[in-house]
């Protein structure tokens, strides 16, 4: 859906007016649409408790079987064992033993049935909370937080994909404007080119971006849009980023903490995320792949969990230790679960039928165990939910209306299905 | 017994291209691992289940164990075959009584920290070695598990034990497909054999996979032979191909790489045949089977197609039969003799 303000809506007008102004005070705030919230003081509490997320996103199909619903001992089981967690009567993998030890802090939806077995299809729902439909596109997830707690306030980018490359802005924002959509980060070092040349003077930038703003301001007075408002944006956002362009660098932390989280990959994505949370940008994901594992996957899930139990653990304990816990919703996922069945190859294959989430931070129940699958794991038996209300669960925690609408073009649009409410007994 | 054409018995005419499946067992559950005991009264399986599934050979007769925690993987014996020691994937070795009419664990040692894939017995029988996840080989008594020695070096999950039949030396293969040689008698490693054809990394799915999942040496022991896999192209979703590479024992030198083109499996197992050829018990996505190769020929002679996906094999004493254990809950002996002829009338 093509973002125009062509509508001269007085909203837009409005927005215009404090598009200009902050532009004037170097500022960033463009596009308004606070619509989510009924009162303004709602959001400006939110923004004063700074919420936060990280989503850990297990491409290609985590086994709950090898994580958070294990069933040693059946014919489904395989071959791990359960270990005790720091939550009495709660049980996970052998293979997480130090994210067993911080399961205190989190919670699980063990009963979660999306009626999905397509990758593409349980990304979508997952990250939207809603179907995948062909005359629809609704915002991820990132970009629904980010507008929700006006993540557009701020000097970083408020949507951020830890992962390798980086520099991008995604299309993951549909309606919401690529304002929200996601940048990816990740190589550990500062954005390309985000350093003043060194044969430009201090003097001389700021006379350019002077004058850059003067041309913008005459353009937009009667062709502006949601693309020049963004072309505009990136120029502030890369200036405003250019002066904290160390909060990419992971080589400002420690070595002690390098250590701790590991140099491979994941270990450094968790370490950024640690960082860029800690700045205050408001959604950062970080994916580890890959979990669909058709073919030995006891093998590597051994190998994957790994990598990921130790970092992840240190990324749940440090969130607590510094006092970020309370701000800041942590969600692991997954586009669906695996086969109970174990095939010929030793792998599981694709299932959503009886799976489980794991969520834990702001707003949430601690040690909370909700729903619950049979003996060897292959149907729900209580407290099944599937992508809808899991969605409104991640934004009530967050103490965002899930009922509310943002306000698009004029037009209330749901910010999540509203045929689905929030799992309230996951809710603190 | 669920389909008996033939009672497994010692037989001569030994022709590969004859190969045709004698015995076929039937359990509850998939089934992992087998070897037949030395003197060959009893094929032993380990299952999905947990459990160590006996069958006698000569009457079928089946006797369930239940001791690990989790799926039992390596098996081996005492020199005289009365012991049996099991490794687990719940970091355990455990002894059997091979013969008591239902064995109980005799002895439990908690090995090492994570899976022990593979474990094997010395020639001389007084050693007992495993390699465990934590990537550690060790050495114990064999007699009753006291620790003699452990060995690192490895980077990788080790994936499989071979004594040299001199018992000079120890061979441990690896998932990135390294083999080291370590003295027994000292521990130290004296070489590395470089197997990483059997090793993929997938930069897009980012897993490793392979590993040397069998050593075996020729009968005139000039030759090393480790099994495993290659043209991992998707090791998600099993695509991939039996490969054995043959080292030159003195040189180190790659002989040759023994392939089965088209083949979409895993060489589970591989081992010489005394009179020199090498089989192998192949299995994955396209299907199961018993590869036979002569050492100097790339291609193999004779691919024998099994009911169901093979998950490992072992060769009887009697070097006609081979045992091999299935997806589809079977165990299945196999005989490398031609057919009897069906009974008329």
């Amino acid at each position: 859906m093509k973002c125009t303000y062509a509508c001269k809506s007085p909203e837009h007008q409005f927005a215009r007016r404090n598009f200009m102004g902050s532009l004037a005070a170097a500022g960033g705030a463009v596009v308004g649409g606070l619509g989510v919230f009924s009162q303004q003081s709602i959001a400006e509490q939110l923004q004063k408790d700074q919420k936060r997320v990280l989503v850990v996103n297990m491409a290609g199909g985590l086994s709950q079987l090898e994580s958070w619903d294990p069933k040693p001992g059946t014919k489904t089981g395989g071959p791990f064992r359960a270990i005790p967690s720091s939550v009495p009567g709660m049980y996970i993998s052998e293979l997480l033993p130090q994210t067993a030890q911080q399961m205190h802090h989190m919670a699980l939806a063990r009963g979660v049935n999306t009626r999905n077995n397509d990758h593409g299809k349980g990304t979508y729902m997952m990250m939207t909370g809603r179907r995948q439909t062909p005359a629809s596109n609704f915002p991820r997830i990132g970009a629904v937080v980010s507008k929700a707690l006006g993540a557009d306030k701020n000097s970083l980018p408020g949507h951020i994909h830890v992962s390798n490359g980086g520099g991008s802005r995604n299309n993951d924002a549909a309606y919401l404007g690529p304002m929200f959509a996601s940048v990816t980060v990740g190589s550990g070092t500062p954005p390309n080119n985000s350093a003043r040349p060194d044969g430009l003077t201090e003097a001389s930038d700021l006379s350019r971006n002077s004058f850059r703003r003067k041309v913008n301001e005459n353009f937009t007075l009667r062709r502006r849009t949601a693309v020049t408002d963004i072309y505009t944006q990136n120029y502030e956002r890369a200036i405003q980023l250019m002066q904290k362009r160390d909060v990419f660098d992971l080589a400002k932390e420690s070595d002690k903490d390098h250590e701790r989280y590991g140099k491979h990959q994941f270990g450094q994505h968790c370490l950024m995320a640690r960082r860029l949370l800690e700045n205050g940008v408001t959604f950062v994901q970080v994916t580890h792949s890959n979990y669909d594992t058709h073919n030995e996957n006891f093998n590597f899930h051994h190998e994957q969990l790994g990598e990921v139990d130790g970092p992840f653990a240190s990324l749940i304990a440090d969130l607590v230790d510094r006092g970020m816990w309370e701000s800041t919703l942590v969600v692991v996922l997954s586009e669906f679960g695996r086969t109970p069945n174990i095939n010929k190859y030793y792998g599981r294959d694709h299932w959503g039928t009886a799976w489980t989430i794991c969520m834990g931070g702001a707003g949430l129940q601690r040690g909370a165990v909700y729903g619950e699958t049979n003996k060897e794991g292959t149907a729900v038996t209580d407290g099944e939910v599937d992508q809808g209300p899991l969605f409104h669960t991640y934004l009530e925690a967050l103490g965002i209306d899930s009922s509310g609408t943002f306000d698009i073009g004029g037009r209330p649009v749901p910010v999540a299905d509203p045929a689905f409410q929030p799992i309230k007994e996951l809710l603190a | 017994m669920s389909q008996a054409d033939e009672q497994p018995q010692a037989v001569g005419g030994l022709d590969p291209k004859a190969t045709h499946v004698a015995v076929e067992w039937k359990y509850d559950h998939p089934l992992i691992n087998c070897r037949f005991d030395p003197q060959a009264r009893f094929v032993f399986a380990t299952s999905e289940d947990r459990t160590i599934q006996r069958w006698e050979i000569a009457s079928g007769t089946r006797v369930g164990m239940s001791g690990h925690d989790s799926w039992a993987r390596g098996i081996t014996f005492s020199a005289d075959g009365e012991t049996m020691i099991t490794s687990g994937y719940d970091d355990t070795l455990i002894w059997w009584k091979t013969a008591d009419a239902e064995p109980k664990p005799l002895n439990t040692v908690k090995a090492h920290k994570g899976w022990i894939r593979a474990v094997a017995t010395s020639p001389d029988g007084k050693l007992l070695v495993s390699g465990g996840n934590d990537k550690l080989v060790r050495i114990w008594n064999h007699a009753d598990g006291t620790a003699v020695r452990e060995l690192s070096g490895h980077e990788k999950d080790i994936y499989s034990i071979q004594f040299h039949p001199s018992g000079e030396f120890l061979l441990t293969g690896d998932l990135a497909g390294q083999v080291k040689q370590w003295d027994v008698a000292t521990g130290a490693l004296v070489r590395t054999f470089d197997g990483k054809a059997l090793h993929t990394y997938n930069g897009g799915q980012r897993v490793d996979y392979g590993g040397v999942r069998s050593i075996s040496f020729s009968p005139d022991l000039k030759t090393m032979a480790c099994g495993g896999l290659h043209k991992a192209t998707n090791p998600l979703g099993a695509v991939n191909e039996p490969l054995v590479l043959l080292f030159d024992w003195e040189t180190q030198e790659l002989k040759k790489s023994l392939v089965a083109e088209g083949t979409k499996a895993i060489a589970w197992r591989t081992v010489y045949h005394p009179s020199g050829f090498l089989i192998c018990a192949a299995g994955g996505s396209g299907g199961g089977f018993l590869l036979f190769w002569q050492p100097d020929e790339e291609k193999e002679f004779h691919k024998f197609k099994l009911p169901d996906t093979a998950r490992e094999m072992d060769l009887h004493p009697d070097q006609i039969q081979v045992a091999t254990v299935h997806y589809d809950r079977h165990l299945r002996i196999s005989k490398m003799v031609a057919k009897p002829e069906e009974k008329k009338g």
